[in-house]
């Protein structure tokens, strides 16, 4: 897996807002540069990995990076206002200042996914550290079988990128499965549970690749229907999320048995979590 | 004791002034037992007369009592509230700060500490186990902690065999001690007359041989031994095993968790004490002209409300799965992480328990039955 040079692990880094988008009422995305030019020129991440983002004076949040791999330019990150730190950078404009630490962790297997079908199983904001994984399959199409993008929401309204999964669903080789618990008027995709689509996904499971993303509850229906259908335990990952102070292991918080989330993981082969994940609490 | 190369010392009891003069002459701070609040704490001493003497810790589940020693021997206490994580691993510091001038331009910086040379009198063998363990943690390759090391490079240890283990201790049985066999710079057997003195570095070497000691006798060291066999054999508590990874692992769901979740308080007392915990929180405090912030860290435990925080809910709720993060990490998946248990056998955590809870009791209570499937 792809571990990228790391920025030092100790203060963060000056970085301006470069765009603010509105994604839905709730989420909202950052694009950000370092001040220092070198620095930008020189950031480099692995679809996965996150970035700790510092708001003056309230503190930092782990925030998965969205952004293509490939754009040089600005760092993107799509975030919920959720608690005291999101709700101030969502009150962020273009050119406000924020500090910016990063990437951190492993981020997906994308070596080993080469010449596999590749599915990816994502709920609510479980969307945004998969996307980038979107973006580095479609730049290299030719290295991959097919392209499978399955996302769930609780609600219509939750949503985002409606207009990037309709031009997915266009592309070849590619299917697109959306659910939502609570449908809306004109909602083109499934009403219901995500799970129930991942029998219409169509992917050779023994030359596949998944990697999910969402809530802990739905990757562990996602994961027995998928290795009900063959897929290798060993072709499984999921993203993990716990608390994160330090993201370097050393704080802490994230520790899920032996495992520092933020340094270990937060991507982890489901052979690895599987045993704790059925034991809440941990 | 792990003897270094050089030959084992004896200093008298009214020699022990000199080696505190020396390590003081030598630029080093010196931290030693004194009795305050009716705890024995590290502070900082003047002369070998403020070392405490005469003095006991008389522990127990949720009690910790100082008594007379009648041999009026400067160690016969076994321990205090806090090991040497307190100064290596602060309880709260600055680790950055950031200014912010009028444009909104952030300016980061890192906070350095800047603590003198300590020289720490009197640490126990379960101390250096834990010290470490907290090494291994803040001084990892290729990720070391800057503001850990800078104060663990400038810290001399003293060490002192365990001669009287509170009614709590069980390091005979996690293979910690009660005598100290590496990570110290000296270490002491303190008998009736003085101190078989050995030195276990190059610094602590050359502070021996400036002390010019007679050679310590065959008879001095073997009392010496003695009395840390005796030591280990009068320890009533004990881990069934130094690996308990599987035994703890396979019972996620016992029952005991539950019972021991209603006496439990969440209080943190005993990752407070505990000498290899290593949880902190990270905050900011903003100066109050608005001009910049700092950025802290403070010890934290995984017994608190906001430990395992995740945007909206907690990932522990209730005091059963915090309770179990602790003893599974503590006793469990430290194996994974450092190759060994992360407890040293000190008991801190059964004497200051504001309820008593007894860590073996609950080792022993969850393992003694067979693994239901």
């Amino acid at each position: 897996m792809n571990r990228p040079v790391m920025l030092d692990a100790g203060a963060p880094h000056t970085a301006t807002v470069v765009s603010r988008t509105q994604e839905s009422p709730t989420i909202f995305t950052l694009q950000l540069r370092f001040d220092d030019a070198a620095l930008q020129a020189a950031y480099r991440f692995a679809p996965g990995q996150f970035n700790m983002l510092y708001l003056y004076g309230v503190g930092e949040v782990p925030i998965s990076i969205m952004s293509d791999p490939e754009e040089r330019g600005v760092i993107g990150h799509t975030i919920r206002a959720q608690g005291r730190v999101t709700q101030g950078l969502a009150a962020l404009q273009p050119g406000d200042r924020v500090g910016l630490r990063g990437p951190f962790g492993r981020g997906w297997p994308l070596q080993d996914a080469d010449g596999h079908d590749v599915v990816l199983v994502t709920g609510g904001l479980g969307c945004a550290p998969v996307v980038s994984v979107i973006h580095y399959v479609l730049r290299r199409r030719e290295h991959f079988g097919r392209l499978i993008i399955i996302q769930g929401v609780k609600h219509a309204e939750d949503l985002i990128w409606r207009e990037q999964y309709d031009q997915w669903a266009t592309l070849p080789d590619t299917q697109v499965l959306v659910a939502a618990n609570e449908g809306a008027a004109f909602w083109p995709w499934h009403v219901g549970r995500v799970t129930e689509l991942f029998e219409l996904a169509s992917f050779d499971p023994n030359r596949a690749v998944a990697m999910m993303c969402g809530p802990e509850g739905m990757m562990h229906v996602a994961a027995k229907s998928l290795l009900a259908r063959g897929l290798p335990e060993s072709h499984l990952y999921l993203s993990m999320e716990r608390n994160m102070q330090c993201a370097v292991g050393r704080c802490g918080h994230c520790q899920f048995g032996g495992a520092f989330v933020c340094r270990d993981g937060p991507v982890f082969n489901w052979g690895e979590v599987k045993a704790l994940l059925a034991h809440k609490g941990f | 004791m792990l003897a270094h190369p050089d030959p084992a010392g004896f200093l008298p009891l009214d020699q022990l002034p000199e080696l505190l003069s020396l390590l003081m002459r030598q630029g080093y701070q010196c931290l030693g037992p004194a009795p305050e609040h009716g705890a024995i704490v590290m502070r900082p001493l003047q002369t070998s007369s403020d070392l405490a003497r005469g003095l006991q810790a008389e522990q127990a589940p949720g009690h910790y009592r100082l008594t007379h020693d009648s041999d009026n021997r400067y160690f016969a206490w076994a321990h205090g509230p806090q090991a040497i994580k307190p100064h290596t691993f602060a309880p709260q510091e600055s680790v950055w700060q950031v200014d912010r001038d009028l444009a909104g331009v952030l300016q980061f910086r890192p906070v350095m500490p800047e603590p003198p040379l300590q020289a720490l009198i009197g640490v126990r063998a379960c101390d250096l186990a834990a010290l470490a363990l907290q090494d291994a943690h803040f001084l990892r390759e290729g990720r070391r902690d800057p503001q850990y090391a800078q104060r663990r490079e400038r810290l001399f240890l003293v060490a002192v065999q365990c001669a009287v283990p509170a009614a709590t201790c069980f390091c005979a049985s996690t293979g910690d001690g009660p005598t100290p066999t590496a990570g110290y710079d000296l270490a002491l057997a303190e008998l009736a007359e003085g101190f078989v003195t050995v030195a276990g570095s190059e610094k602590g070497a050359a502070v021996l041989r400036a002390l010019n000691l007679s050679p310590a006798t065959a008879g001095q060291i073997e009392t010496a031994r003695q009395q840390g066999e005796q030591a280990a054999a009068v320890q009533t508590r004990s881990l069934p095993g130094q690996n308990l990874r599987d035994a703890l692992m396979s019972r996620l769901e016992h029952p005991r968790w539950d019972e021991v979740a209603a006496r439990c308080l969440a209080c943190g007392n005993c990752t407070a004490v505990c000498p290899t915990c290593f949880c902190h929180a990270e905050t900011d405090v903003p100066a109050l002209d608005g001009d910049s912030s700092r950025h802290e860290r403070n010890w934290d435990s995984c017994f608190g409300e906001s430990h395992g925080y995740l945007h909206g809910f907690n990932v522990r709720s209730d005091i059963r799965s915090r309770y179990r993060q602790w003893l599974t990490h503590k006793l469990a998946t430290w194996h994974d992480q450092f190759g060994r248990g992360g407890c040293v056998g000190c008991g801190r955590c059964i004497a200051w328990c504001p309820v008593g809870i007894d860590l073996t009791e609950e080792v022993a209570a969850l393992t003694a039955s067979e693994v239901k499937p």
